[in-house]
């Protein structure tokens, strides 16, 4: 059984029935199994760089500096301790026009960093790095290349950091705690904690994040984690093995969900394609299964031969898929390298177990239906041929190969709400776009339109009439090729025209700096130095940071929360400020703002919404040691994409003088200025300068290539697409042939033919071309309102790119079946076809 | 007595007793075959004459067990035909029947030499190569074993599916139309190697035709119209 599978395998391959379906197997594959087996090294570097993510075995995360008493304690119980305080700050290299400057997230560590895991490090970018015996010496730093770049400053420069200049000692190749740095943004620099007080950096309002790690014996860090635990204060938190760097955990998950889903999304089309090639390949073998049953084959003998033709064919697909998956998930971890800083460990088969499951369930669910449908070929058709024809296989038998991928998808998605969203959106684009082809076709072949059209052209009045006639298949295949080609649309033009939109809506004169940490009694100077250089002098706006507390008197915890989003807000430092009007772009939506010394405060309406607050409860906030309590008495609406500085909670100036304040402000810097902020940092080093362009740039970068990564996922579901949009195709190829054949035997010319098929052609490229078009817009808006809040206007090029891509697609389509049809002389077409 | 199994020379092979064939079409009832009687000895040679629409091809095929009748029995070789199931007589077509069609039937992503393993091959049989061979040799397609139906012309063709018929040596050939496909010169010659084939093997041929001409050369031949057989 088994070796007369494999002859008729063999023999089908070299017919070429099997090859669209052999490729549709292996795209699927191939899809799943990159995104499965580059998920799959990650997470094995996760697991595997557990210890060093951590930098120890148990690490205390506090956003204000820790009591010597939790500190000391790690030491008398014999353990051992490092430290290391993290902010974001300015660095700055040169002098006078020479002079550059660059944000680094800035890490100081104590000699003992880290305690698991190594540091290592090179005497220049691209030397041959080594192992770091201990952390930087006092009065040298460390920085990432990028920031070598950056600044112009190479190891044994100087480099000016607050109000401290250090002399860059080394170059960073690998930092444990390597968790932190996927998807990090501002280049590292690594410094003796015991330098941080000469740049005079921590003070009031800089945001800092204390560290402190201990290492040791199992059991003393099992004996001490629970003690430290009820420890913990507000802000503070333990990160050890198990629960460790769960934010890094997270954004990793959701980014490998998107590219499974993705990936997903190229599988069901594969299993599109796979339904019609088999279906083709069942028209194409009812004769054949006829004869043998003529032959004496039974039923069962029939069913048994083909299904393990397929799935001997299935096995070799899912296997050529695999090898393909893991060369494309290299070229994955390739484009993902930059935002990923860390080696992979070489992946395990696991996902080769999944690519496998994925073809078996495509080969199952969407080829063994019409498959089936061979066995019931009657032996009579081999003397009346009429007798038995493929019936259109129910969509019922594919119930169970949809129901399978739905479930893959949900499961992928790893959230029923949002895997049913994918699910159903898809589900409504096959069949919206299929419904919305299959209406246009036959209106545009609609007779007497056709016949004002076409007038007395002959080949056009064909043309227009075929589209009517195989309006059935023909919609089937606009519908494919819309959706590949809504893929790519909305990967090239609207996602530009989102950026476009997004750059529009901040106005010309926005603020494209924030000043951050001056201190009150730099106000007076910095507003002076803006006014000496001319620049208009910003609003500076006081700044407390404070915690909440109670809500009417019950204390608050963001265990309170499920949303989270709640939990965050909660558990993190408020920003308070203080003014008595209103700041211009705020406006009040509810209640009274208060009056000049109430103990009042304004909220902003969406913070309200998210924790739950109404007009007139009592917040208690705590700043430093002390604590206030205030009634909100009205809310606020601002515009967060205005790039102003805007607060949550704004009170009275009488009720928050007390407490140590910062100023922050949002300004526009004139073109030509730049130097100038580096003067200013120069002057107080203390105050940062965030370049919002530059800051967005950064960010872009990391953005563009999870993009680039997306996209290459994306090639996979195009590749799929295109599969369908062929075997779509060839579906109907047979039948055109023979009507091109009957039409030259009848005395058509060859230019008739090709015209009546390019017509035809024509005709499904618009409609697809359009259909894509209208798709990528009608999601480019739905991203754009629902996730942006932007207004995104109509985009001529996209208009003008859709319709073009699917007429080109479709005419190139046209001109290959043509050379097709008329190679075939009509008598053999003709003679075949009997 | 049985009948069927009196002697070996006067054996009889294929016996039709009572068939009828009706079809519903529409409201009415089309009657396509009514009681047809027909016994056919071994290696007897028949043809089944008739018009266009006089019922011929249905009756071959009810003969063969593709199609069920009705009313009415066939016995092939002493089995009761429709007292089995499809794909048991299925399997008595494999051992016992073989074909060939007015349109060769041959399968198209096969070459001449594995059309004629595959009954072979779909019996279990492991000779099913050099026995294709040598019957393709006999046909005189020794040298285009390796060739496709397309591109074979139609009296080829139609040698290969003589030689896919004879390779099982079935006790029982049923061709339709075997020349309908083919101009005189290549049908004449198609004709004159089926009877040579019919004779060497021993088989018994029951042959659906509207050519005269070519019913002559059978020993008897059976006569329908309006779905009886007249004579």
């Amino acid at each position: 059984m088994i070796r007369q599978a494999m002859r008729m395998l063999a023999r089908d391959w070299r017919g070429g029935e099997l090859r669209v379906l052999a490729a549709a197997l292996v795209v699927a594959v191939a899809s799943v199994t990159s995104v499965a087996f580059f998920a799959d090294r990650v997470s094995r570097a996760l697991v595997r760089d557990a210890h060093q993510l951590l930098g120890a075995d148990l690490v205390l995360v506090s956003d204000h500096a820790w009591k010597p008493a939790i500190a000391d304690e790690i030491v008398r119980r014999g353990l051992e301790r490092a430290e290391a305080i993290t902010f974001i700050s300015m660095t700055r290299t040169g002098e006078g026009d020479a002079a550059k400057g660059q944000l680094a997230g800035v890490k100081a560590v104590s000699e003992k960093y880290p305690l698991r895991g190594r540091l290592r490090i090179a005497p220049a970018p691209n030397a041959p790095d080594a192992v770091a015996q201990a952390g930087p010496a006092r009065g040298t730093v460390w920085i990432e290349e990028r920031l070598v770049t950056a600044l112009d400053a190479p190891v044994g420069s100087k480099l000016r950091l607050g109000t401290g200049t250090f002399e860059i000692a080394a170059v960073i190749t690998l930092e444990p705690e390597r968790g932190a740095n996927f998807f990090n943004i501002a280049p590292r620099l690594i410094m003796n904690v015991a330098d941080v007080p000469a740049t005079q950096l921590v003070q009031t309002g800089s945001r800092v994040w204390y560290y402190l790690y201990a290492a040791g014996a199992r059991e003393a860090i099992t004996a001490f984690e629970p003690w430290a635990k009820q420890q913990l204060e507000r802000g503070q938190r333990i990160e050890n093995l198990e629960n460790g760097r769960p934010e890094v955990r997270a954004s990793i998950e959701r980014a490998e969900r998107f590219l499974g889903l993705t990936a997903l999304l190229a599988a069901i089309l594969a299993g599109v394609a796979v339904a019609l090639a088999t279906r083709r390949f069942v028209e194409r073998h009812l004769d054949g299964c006829a004869v043998m049953r003529c032959l004496g084959a039974t039923q069962p003998r029939l069913l048994a031969l083909y299904g393990t033709e397929f799935l001997l064919l299935g096995m070799a697909a899912c296997a050529a898929g695999c090898v393909i998956g893991i060369a494309a998930q290299e070229a994955l971890a390739q484009v993902l390298s930059g935002v990923l800083r860390a080696d992979l460990p070489p992946p395990s088969v696991l996902p080769a177990v999944q690519g496998f499951l994925v073809g078996v369930v495509l080969l199952l669910g969407f080829a063994l239906p019409p498959l089936v449908q061979l066995k019931n070929v009657p032996a009579v058709r081999v003397i009346r041929r009429e007798s038995g024809g493929p019936k259109g296989t129910a969509i019922a038998a594919y119930a169970l190969g949809l129901a399978t991928l739905a479930g893959l998808l949900i499961w992928q998605a790893g959230d029923l709400k949002l895997g049913s969203y994918v699910v159903g959106g898809f589900l409504v684009a096959v069949i919206g776009f299929a419904l919305v082809a299959w209406v246009g076709l036959r209106m545009i072949a609609s007779a007497p339109l056709a016949r004002r059209i076409a007038g007395g052209n002959v080949a056009l009045r064909y043309g227009l009439a075929n589209l009517r006639r195989h309006s059935r298949g023909n919609a089937i295949q606009v519908a494919s090729l819309a959706l590949g080609l809504t893929a790519v649309l909305l990967l090239t033009f609207t996602r530009n025209d989102l950026v476009d939109a997004w750059r529009r809506s901040a106005p010309p004169d926005a603020p494209n700096r924030f000043l951050l940490g001056v201190q009150p009694e730099q106000l007076v100077p910095v507003k002076q130095f803006f006014a000496a250089n001319r620049i208009e002098v910003p609003d500076l706006y006081p700044m407390v940071r404070g915690r909440l507390t109670a809500r009417n008197g019950s204390k608050v915890s963001d265990a309170d929360f499920s949303d989270e989003r709640a939990r965050r807000l909660v558990e993190r430092e408020f920003n308070l400020s203080f003014t008595d009007a209103p700041p211009a772009h705020n406006s009040v939506t509810a209640g009274k703002w208060f009056a000049p010394g109430a103990r009042e405060v304004s909220v902003e309406e969406g913070i309200a919404r998210t924790l739950g607050w109404s007009l007139g409860d009592e917040l208690t906030f705590t700043v430093g040691s002390e604590s206030f309590s205030a009634n909100v008495t009205s809310f606020r609406k601002l515009r967060w994409d205005s790039m102003k500085v805007n607060f949550f909670v704004i009170a009275p100036p009488k009720l928050l003088e007390g407490f140590p304040a910062s100023y922050i402000s949002a300004f526009r810097l004139p073109p030509g200025n730049e130097r100038l902020m580096l003067d200013l940092t120069a002057r107080y080093p203390n105050v940062t300068v965030v370049d919002v362009g530059a800051a967005v740039r950064q960010a872009q970068g990391v953005i563009d290539q999870v993009i680039v990564a997306v996209q290459f996922v994306f090639l996979f579901a195009l590749g799929a697409g295109l599969l369908v949009l062929y075997s779509a195709l060839v579906a109907t190829e047979d039948e055109r042939r023979r009507e091109a054949a009957v039409m030259r035997v009848h005395g058509a010319s060859r230019r008739q033919v090709t015209g009546s098929q390019r017509v035809e052609f024509l005709a499904m490229g618009l409609l697809a071309g359009i259909l894509a078009t209208a798709g990528a817009a009608a999601i480019g808006q739905l991203l754009a309102r629902r996730v942006f809040e932007l207004d995104l206007p109509l985009s001529p090029e996209l208009w003008i790119a859709g319709p073009l891509a699917g007429v080109a697609l479709l005419s190139l389509n046209a001109w290959l079946s043509a050379r097709k049809v008329l190679r075939a002389s009509p008598a053999l077409t003709l003679r075949d076809a009997v | 007595m049985d009948t069927s199994h009196d002697s070996s020379e006067n054996r009889v092979v294929l016996k039709a007793s009572g068939i009828g064939k009706t079809v519903k079409s529409g409201e009415s009832d089309l009657v396509i075959l009514r009681e047809i009687e027909l016994a056919v000895i071994a290696r007897e040679a028949v043809a089944i004459v008739g018009a266009s629409g006089s019922g011929k091809s249905t009756l071959l095929a009810i003969l063969a067990g593709l199609d069920t009748p009705t009313v009415g029995t066939v016995h092939i070789d002493g089995t009761d035909l429709f007292s089995l199931d499809e794909d048991q007589r299925a399997e008595l077509r494999g051992r016992t029947v073989g074909f060939v069609f007015q349109s060769f039937q041959l399968l198209p992503a096969l070459t001449a030499l594995e059309n004629v393993m595959l009954p072979l091959e779909l019996a279990g049989r492991a000779d099913a190569e050099s026995e294709a061979r040598q019957i393709l040799a006999r046909v005189e397609l020794g040298e285009r074993l390796g060739h496709y139906p397309r591109h074979l012309s139609g009296g080829e063709q139609q040698r290969v599916a003589l030689a896919r018929a004879f390779v099982v040596r079935p006790k029982l050939l049923l061709a339709d139309e075997p020349t309908g496909s083919l101009d005189t010169e290549s049908g004449d010659s198609v004709i004159e190697l089926m009877f040579e084939l019919n004779r060497s093997f021993g088989t018994t041929l029951v042959m659906v035709t509207h050519d005269e001409h070519l019913a002559g050369r059978c020993a008897r031949a059976v006569r329908l119209a309006g779905g009886r057989i007249v004579s």
